[in-house]
């Protein structure tokens, strides 16, 4: 009986999960459409890569990282590179401009995944082609949600910022940079009749580096990115300077629509590099 | 063996009465469990993982979690109905996860109150909508928002609750397995019902806070219980000793964090690398050790 069951079991979800796996309707059905609507995408690595894992541990904490395939030059650069999780509430993780003086359009973030769903990221050269990779993650089931563990400890060190260099820094050379900035990055998505608390997303969603007051880094993000955002990219220290993050923050009424929001506050901490 | 008698006992009359009723044996007089099995939640077992039961005071009886399915709920108020007439006048959560909560509705009447830690409401509401999406796939089980039912009475420190000649002791704990563990401590019998803030057999699942869960245990540690019963694995006689396998682990995974943050290492390769040695002493280590250090190392990383 118990047999009989699992092989019931198995039928019905068997074809469920072989459909489920990798599969791109959401991309076909809207976000192509709402995000490049009517631009040539090809999909190949040869411009960025993306590293995700397969099965992410914690869907609220899902480290995703682009590498790209060429330098920055002035001549040839990555202009942008989008990050999207599919199957998300709202798909849009963030909009990330690049520039000749990041050295190295690589970036590595933490991002919520809510389902099983491909994640997908499309570059922009200065040519302005459109090139797309993708990853399938399974986010896993049981007692994890998408979004943080502990709120209030967030709450308390909200805009607490940190810069981390790589110990082997040489002047003129990329070098990775990894900001840390805490925030509880808000979803927005609870239930209603038990909402006494929190109703509204709230989320970093601009941010700006620069080395020296030369853009670095760009970054229009949204509640996708896990509470506590962390990113690793590229600059150049080609003298000593000062690091510098803006960003500001935002709460909107629904999780899913960006039409009724509030800015927030605005932030900045600066670090200096000695190469 | 007197505990498979009664388990025995509980499944012959089930089957006579044709209502399904939850094994339960008693463990101390008028506290009753039912200790379940490790698996990972899935669509066989629905869910209903955890240990559960209730406390019978002369007047009325306390539940303590309500399991993990509406259907285990059901059955768990069965065994109350089976082994007393006394009313159920309190139904405890012990914090949000599901398979401590999905049983709610059963004992949703006039007269049963819900109690919870001071932010179970929070987290059921931001965790709810995600939980409740998922229930039906990855534990064939039929939900709504009406199975998650937020406390009647929050407990921000401390609550004494009078059972009739019988006082149950709930302590609201700071951040620790999660951000809304509650304890019950049952007086006549010197029981500490600690739920998920104790793992035996099965792996330490951290979902709220590593250094906080570490504080938690040292001060529980210092209490001379005669009985505690863990949300996950075999009842505890020889407190605090059976507690050490999950001290050490917690310990050992928040020391090799620090060193590879210290050096500089990201999340990811700590994912690889951490607490590897581990494995062997824990059940389900595969499906819940690289999110523990997930959350960990993020918690960890802002220590200083």
């Amino acid at each position: 009986m118990k047999t009989f069951a699992k092989l019931v079991c198995l039928c019905v979800f068997l074809p469920v999960l072989a459909f489920a796996e990798g599969d791109d309707l959401t991309w076909n059905s809207s976000l192509k459409n709402q995000f490049f609507a009517g631009k040539a995408i090809e999909e190949s690595d040869a411009v960025i890569e993306l590293e995700a894992p397969y099965r992410a541990e914690d869907p609220a904490i899902v480290p995703v990282k682009v590498t790209s395939k060429m330098p920055q030059t002035p001549g040839r650069f990555i202009k942008k590179i989008w990050v999207l999780v599919d199957k998300n509430p709202f798909p849009f993780v963030g909009e990330f401009e690049f520039f000749p003086e990041s050295g190295k359009a690589d970036l590595a973030m933490r991002v919520r995944v809510n389902t099983y769903s491909n994640i997908r990221a499309i570059a922009e050269t200065n040519d302005g082609k459109l090139t797309m990779t993708k990853k399938f993650v399974k986010a896993s089931g049981g007692c994890s949600a998408p979004i943080g563990a502990d709120l209030d400890e967030a709450m308390k060190r909200l805009g607490k910022v940190k810069f981390r260099l790589d110990d082997s820094m040489q002047t003129g050379q990329p070098t990775q940079a990894q900001l840390m900035i805490s925030h509880p990055n808000i979803t927005g998505m609870q239930m209603d009749q038990m909402t006494r608390f929190i109703r509204k997303s709230h989320f970093i969603d601009q941010l700006k580096v620069t080395f020296n007051d030369k853009p670095v880094l760009n970054a229009k993000i949204d509640i996708a990115i896990s509470a506590d955002p962390n990113f690793r990219f590229y600059f150049v220290p080609d003298k000593a300077g000062e690091l510098k993050a803006e960003f500001s923050d935002i709460s909107c009424e629904s999780p899913t629509s960006r039409s009724v929001c509030k800015k927030g506050e605005s932030y900045a901490q600066q670090y200096t590099v000695t190469p | 063996m007197r505990g498979l008698m009664v388990l025995l006992g509980f499944w012959v009359s089930a089957a006579a009465w044709a209502l399904p009723v939850l094994p339960v044996v008693e463990v101390a007089p008028g506290l009753f469990v039912h200790v379940s099995e490790h698996h990972w939640p899935d669509r066989d077992n629905h869910g209903e993982i955890a240990n559960i039961g209730f406390i019978v005071g002369d007047k009325c009886v306390a539940v303590i979690d309500s399991g993990g399915s509406p259907q285990q709920g059901i059955e768990l108020r069965n065994a109350v109905k089976k082994i007393t007439s006394k009313p159920i006048c309190y139904v405890i959560n012990t914090h949000v996860h599901p398979d401590h909560i999905y049983g709610n509705s059963a004992f949703k009447e006039p007269g049963v109150k819900f109690i919870g830690h001071h932010k179970l409401a929070r987290a059921m509401a931001s965790r709810g909508p995600h939980y409740l999406s998922r229930a039906d796939e990855v534990l064939d089980i039929r939900v709504t928002p009406d199975n998650i039912i937020p406390p009647d009475l929050q407990v921000k420190d401390r609550m004494t609750l009078n059972l009739g000649n019988r006082e149950l002791v709930l302590t609201a704990h700071a951040t620790a397995h999660t951000d809304n563990d509650l304890t019950v401590y049952d007086k006549a019998t010197d029981t500490m019902w600690l739920a998920d803030l104790l793992f035996l057999e099965h792996i330490p699942v951290i979902d709220g806070s590593i250094k906080g869960w570490l504080k938690e245990l040292g001060q529980l540690e210092q209490q001379p219980y005669k009985l505690v019963i863990p949300g996950h694995g075999k009842l505890v006689k020889d407190w605090p000793a059976s507690m050490q396998p999950q001290k050490a682990y917690l310990l050992q995974m928040a020391s090799e964090i620090r060193t590879l943050i210290k050096q500089g290492k990201t999340l990811e390769y700590a994912v690889e690398h951490v607490g590897l040695t581990a494995q062997q002493n824990w059940q389900l280590f595969e499906q819940f050790h690289r999110k523990n250090i997930t959350i960990a190392f993020a918690e960890l990383e802002w220590e200083d």
